[in-house]
């Protein structure tokens, strides 16, 4: 971080700001508490008992995503690239969340299982299980370590407080109600997050369209900027992809950030799938991500116009963007400087409660996810088998805080990174974007066998590592995020290729053992939903909600296309 | 016989929080702004306007949990007990 920015970037908070951040936290913590009472075996713990009202599994799908990254990261890709930065939402998740919902829940909930690696283990057996449970393990803590540094250099640039003290409170609070109430307390205060975000950035978005006169202030303005019109609509998105050739830009968005990228990361990411898992009934969790995606297709309102308005009337920011970037602010400051410039004491404490809750939204889910992947996944299947539960609860809250303490070394290491975004585009790719190829093929392909399951892993993780060493060290050229979206290409289509290669030459899995898990397998009326009692009602049926944000979505294109 | 479900019910929390955001935020709008704050945002009063909205959603999520409170059925422990 620039020690250049530090002393303007300090927020003039005041103690009715801290009184307000207070309140919040009291908050959370009694959320811990109250959510406490309802654990008491490990499926509890771990994924909510299976217990969850579809609206509250559903905002919470989203706040788990809504962390660091997202909020400070999508507000300067909207600073520096303005409009096309909304193909991350409209075409680079409301498709695959749509997807995941109707498509591939009924396998995952209709099979009963606790975690995305089990599915896998169930269909491949072990091999492709430990590739996905020990990667998907290591990424979480990773991941939320680097939402814990982003959190404490935020709190270092806004208010003054130290790094490590920062990064070990954060932790903390996350920790208590992690530990505490398990996964409920997650999910319950992801969605209380998700209102006070939404509290936060709308009142700053107001505030910053007025102050900008309105809509079309904001057209004439970033019309006449060093971006100029271009930046007003979403396509053909070249300075964002990296592509000179529009065409090409297009093909770029399309299929490497709204296919391949997309699909793997909504439809495979546990962190993300947990959340409709812990729903109380299949059509629940049908519906968890596709109510999801009607607040995700409109948050970019407030999260990408700010960033936009930021670069036309923050000064910093302006002059960052017109090449002189002598005041040592970085577009991820964007959101930060428009909080300082517009709001008042007051709603100040609100913006920084947002910002906070925001960071503990990451950071708790990626907990809470990881907490049950190596208890289920790792300990339990490989280290100590056929314990009693109360042994796996024990485990649960155990590795709850190892994953914390692991996160908080990590949130250090994290220290060296400048680009956030791009560094976790990176881990994304590695990981994620063979992962939907292979299960795909997994559930709709009854002969795809045991071996081919982590061979297509692998080669496809390989493939996406090439791609990014090549751009890296300057081979491939391309600037923006093309790099990342071509290398998720490439693990997708190497892991097809392997996988239908090695499937040729091996034994399919028997059928028997398949059945609940592969498309054909599956008798008809284990893949339906029910439609009495409270999943009753036309406005309850997942298709019908899923075709209305799509339509939603489509239109919200055309608009700003 | 089916009984409510206490005290915790996400709803009433998300009602209370904003109830309390949005009195302290509207008392400071009215009472508290001077003009340093409102030009700020070109003499929008953020905190006044933002209180309110603020106080309509607690509304809203009062309003829903008073009209459809959770109930919960005889045999919830059964079934939890079945599922795992």
């Amino acid at each position: 971080m620039p020690v250049l920015a530090e002393a303007d970037l300090r927020l003039d908070a005041g103690p009715l700001d801290y009184a307000l951040l207070a309140v919040y936290f009291v908050v959370v913590l009694g959320i811990g508490f109250l959510a406490r009472r309802s654990v008491s075996t490990s499926l509890d713990f771990l994924l909510s008992g299976r217990s969850l009202p579809a609206w509250v599994t559903g905002l919470a799908f989203i706040s788990a995503n809504l962390g660091a990254i997202e909020l400070l990261g999508m507000a300067a890709n909207g600073a520096q690239y303005g409009m096309p930065t909304v193909h991350y939402y409209w075409i680079g998740a409301i498709p695959a969340m749509v997807f995941l919902g109707l498509v591939m829940m009924p396998f995952y909930y209709g099979s009963k299982v606790r975690s995305v690696p089990e599915f896998l283990r169930r269909r491949f057996g072990t091999g492709a299980h430990l590739v996905n449970a020990v990667s998907f393990a290591a990424a979480q803590v990773l991941i939320a370590g680097v939402n814990l540094y982003a959190l404490a250099s935020l709190l270092n640039l806004l208010l003054g407080w130290p790094i490590p003290l920062s990064v070990v409170i954060a932790a903390a609070i996350v920790l208590a109600y992690t530990t505490l109430g398990g996964l409920s307390a997650a999910i319950y205060n992801e969605v209380l997050q998700f209102f006070v975000i939404v509290a936060a950035l709308l009142p700053l978005t107001l505030a910053a369209l007025h102050k900008v006169g309105g809509w079309q202030g904001l057209v004439d303005k970033v019309t006449a900027g060093p971006g100029g019109a271009e930046q007003l609509s979403a396509y053909p998105a070249t300075e964002l992809t990296g592509f000179q050739n529009p065409v090409l830009s297009v093909i770029g968005i399309v299929f490497g950030l709204g296919f391949v990228l997309s699909f793997g990361y909504w439809t495979t990411n546990f962190a993300e799938v947990q959340r409709a898992l812990s729903a109380k009934s299949m059509s629940a969790a049908k519906r968890t991500p596709i109510i999801g995606a009607y607040p995700k297709a409109l948050i970019p309102a407030i999260i990408i116009i700010p960033g936009i308005i930021a670069a036309v009337v923050v000064p910093e920011v302006q002059a960052l963007k017109a090449g002189d970037a002598s005041s040592g602010v970085v577009y991820n400051n964007a959101l930060p400087l428009l909080i300082r410039d517009l709001l008042p004491n007051g709603m100040l404490g609100i913006a920084i409660t947002g910002l906070l809750a925001s960071f503990m939204a990451g950071v708790a889910a990626n907990v809470s996810s990881f907490n049950t992947v190596f208890t289920y996944d790792l300990w339990q299947d490989y280290v100590r088998k056929d314990r009693p539960d109360e042994y796996y609860l024990r485990v649960g809250r155990l590795a709850t805080i190892g994953g914390t303490i692991v996160a908080i070394f990590t949130a250090f290491l994290a220290a060296g990174y400048g680009n956030i975004m791009d560094y976790i585009q990176a881990l994304f790719s590695f990981f994620n974007a063979p992962l939907f190829a292979t299960f795909i093929l997994g559930m709709f392909w009854k002969r795809m066998s045991a071996a081919a399951g982590w061979a297509g892993l692998v080669a496809g993780t390989l493939g996406a590592v090439l791609v990014f060493v090549l751009a890296e060290t300057g081979v491939l050229d391309l600037p923006g995020q093309g790099a990342s979206f071509l290398g998720a290409g490439v693990a997708f289509v190497v892991d097809i290729v392997v996988s239908v290669a090695v499937t040729m030459v091996t034994r399919p899995v028997p059928q028997e053992r398949l059945v609940g898990l592969v498309y054909s397998l599956t008798p008809k009326e284990d893949r339906k939903h029910s439609t009495t009692g409270e999943d009753a009602g036309w406005y309850r049926s997942p298709a019908l909600l899923g075709g209305g944000v799509l339509v939603l979505t489509a239109v919200l294109n055309i608009i700003f296309g | 016989m089916a009984r409510k479900a206490g005290l915790f019910d996400l709803r009433l929390v998300i009602a209370m929080l904003f109830a309390v955001y949005g009195v302290v935020l509207v008392v400071v709008g009215l009472g508290f702004t001077d003009e340093a704050d409102l030009a700020k945002a070109d003499g929008w009063n953020v905190n006044l306007w933002s209180g309110v909205g603020m106080l309509a959603l607690a509304a809203v999520f009062a309003a829903w949990t008073a009209l459809r409170p959770i109930v919960v059925p005889d045999d919830a422990e059964a079934e939890s007990r079945r599922t795992s």
